[in-house]
């Protein structure tokens, strides 16, 4: 530990001595330049910080992988699904639209209300949006994830299906992930009741998914990267399956307390009115919650990791000592937000066992 | 504002997958996890509470084991006692009954003595008297030549037998 704390340091050092001895590209003359291009091209206008972080936490047809400099970038072009007013469905790749368009679809400018999107040209020559069944960079991030998902759990399960859990004490995934499980697994007991075996394949189902995208979410490079639970729809659905849940499996008790509660007769038409508000404010506080602290979180890093490109123009001395602040606090950002993801992810778990657990109540 | 708006592809998508994942994981994954770990702590809860049984067991098996110790020392102790006084009883009983035969022994041999004694002085009488008998015979004889001399002998040896008889 203390060695990788030297090296840290001397690495940074380094970088440091290298850009205080190297005059910055540009300003010297073009030919010194070409090794650093890609910063000193971006010190040279003024950095686009709005783009790049909504670009980062926002949805995309493509998944811009790398830059390799003077304009060369590697990207994933995804493809592209839509079904037309008029010319009904299609397929095709995000690369169509980069090139400009492809059968009257084309990506919205900006300042147009559907910014970013895919629009077609209608006939009499308004733009509208189709209906977007895109493969988008968090479509693809929310496949890779479940399908990660899924096998990791599944091989958990074929190793307590081969083993004997009472003679062999697990070993590999299922040590890795038994006690993930199995937390939630309790809370589940603590916080539903006699019938918590109904719901706690589904909580520890919400918990595992929200906490590996959540890290993945993290991770800066390409399986990772893409912003999906900090997506206003991944947590929207996320919550509106805990909504379902709860109000699908209420119990008489739950829904008199709801429509029909023992309060004073002038209390009585009020009632009804807030607790049915209450209910659905449930999801939609469960699905703030998520979003915003992860969306907030992410920001919050690219904002820090963008003061090097920022402070690139102000000349050596600062960018190396801003860039040190920069690492320094991108480490805490990124711990914080490691330990935001896994909060965040029980949290949206126990709200919904408690939801659920409400609602169960018999009297 | 694009941020805050739900996009219908991922909505979509979002339900689909998620919705297929789980169905499949309810069914062929977390209940087997969940169900085989349940059975375990269950297994170790009754593993612990028969262990604490047996515990308790053997310490109680150990009391009464100790127990046992004890009595039987006791009752060791005991028979060691009774056997102690057995024998002295024996030894004094036969010490008695010795000092006894002895006694007996001697007194009969005091009393066959006493009899040997008398008899023995019996025969001596008999033997001395028989002997004075003869030596007075012939002294008798000698001395009685004369009949004066037999006159006056037999008068002093009527007046010595009568005073002998008197005296015993």
């Amino acid at each position: 530990m203390k060695r990788a704390i030297l090296i840290f340091f001397f690495a940074l050092s380094v970088v440091f001595f290298a850009a205080a001895v190297n005059p910055p590209a540009g300003h010297a003359d073009g030919s010194s330049g070409q090794a650093q291009s890609g910063p000193a091209d971006a010190a040279e206008e003024d950095i686009d910080l709005p783009g790049i972080i909504f670009g980062h936490v926002g949805d995309g047809y493509e998944w811009h992988i790398m830059d390799l400099g003077r304009g060369r970038k590697v990207e994933l072009f995804l493809p592209v699904i839509v079904r037309s007013k008029y010319t009904g469905w299609h397929v095709f790749s995000s690369k169509r639209l980069e090139e400009g368009g492809y059968l009257g679809f084309s990506i919205a400018p900006d300042g147009s209300p559907h910014e970013g999107k895919v629009v077609q040209r209608a006939p009499d020559g308004s733009e509208y949006r189709p209906l977007d069944l895109s493969v988008t960079k968090n479509v693809l991030s929310l496949m890779m994830s479940s399908l990660l998902l899924l096998v990791v759990i599944l091989l958990t399960a074929r190793w307590y299906r081969r083993h004997d859990s009472l003679k062999e004490a697990p070993t590999g995934i299922a040590a890795f992930m038994e006690p993930l499980v199995m937390m939630i697994h309790d809370m589940a007991r603590q916080n539903i009741g006699e019938d918590y075996r109904r719901y706690s394949p589904y909580l520890i189902m919400a918990f595992l998914f929200i906490l590996l995208n959540n890290f993945l979410g993290i991770i800066p490079f390409f399986p990772g990267g893409a912003n999906l639970t900090g997506n206003i729809a991944c947590t929207l659905v996320l919550a509106l399956f805990t909504f379902v849940i709860v109000n699908a499996t209420g119990t008489k008790h739950y829904y008199k307390e709801i429509f029909a509660p023992d309060v004073p007769v002038f209390l009585k038409p009020i009632m009804p009115v807030i607790e049915v508000f209450s209910a659905v404010m449930k999801p939609v506080s469960l699905t703030i919650r998520l979003f915003a602290n992860m969306l907030a979180g992410h920001i919050q890093i690219l904002c820090v990791v963008c003061i090097i490109f920022i402070m690139a123009k102000y000349g050596p001395v600062l960018t190396g000592s801003m860039g040190f602040v920069s690492v320094a606090f991108g480490i805490f950002l990124d711990c914080l937000e490691m330990l935001i993801s896994f909060i965040q992810a029980y949290v949206f778990t126990m709200l919904s066992s408690i939801y659920i657990g409400l609602a169960r109540q018999k009297s | 504002m694009f941020l805050v708006t739900p996009d219908t592809g991922l909505l979509v998508w979002m339900v689909i997958i998620f919705g297929i994942v789980f169905l499949i994981l309810a069914k062929y994954g977390f209940p087997v996890i969940t169900r085989m770990v349940e059975k375990r702590s269950e297994h170790i809860d009754t593993s612990l509470r028969l262990a604490r049984e047996a515990q308790e067991k053997l310490s109680a098996l150990s009391e009464e084991q100790a127990a046992l110790i004890e009595k039987t020392r006791k009752e060791q102790e005991q028979m060691l006692k009774e056997a102690s006084d057995t024998r002295e009883k024996i030894l004094a009983q036969a010490r008695e009954e010795a000092r006894e035969q002895a006694s007996m022994i001697i007194s009969k041999a005091r009393t066959e003595i006493e009899a040997e004694k008398q008899s023995a002085l019996r025969d001596i009488r008999r033997s001395v008297a028989e002997l004075s008998v003869e030596v007075a015979e012939k002294v008798v004889r000698e001395r009685l030549s004369s009949q004066e001399q037999q006159i006056r002998l037999a008068e002093k040896l009527a007046g010595e037998i009568s005073s002998s008889g008197l005296r015993n």
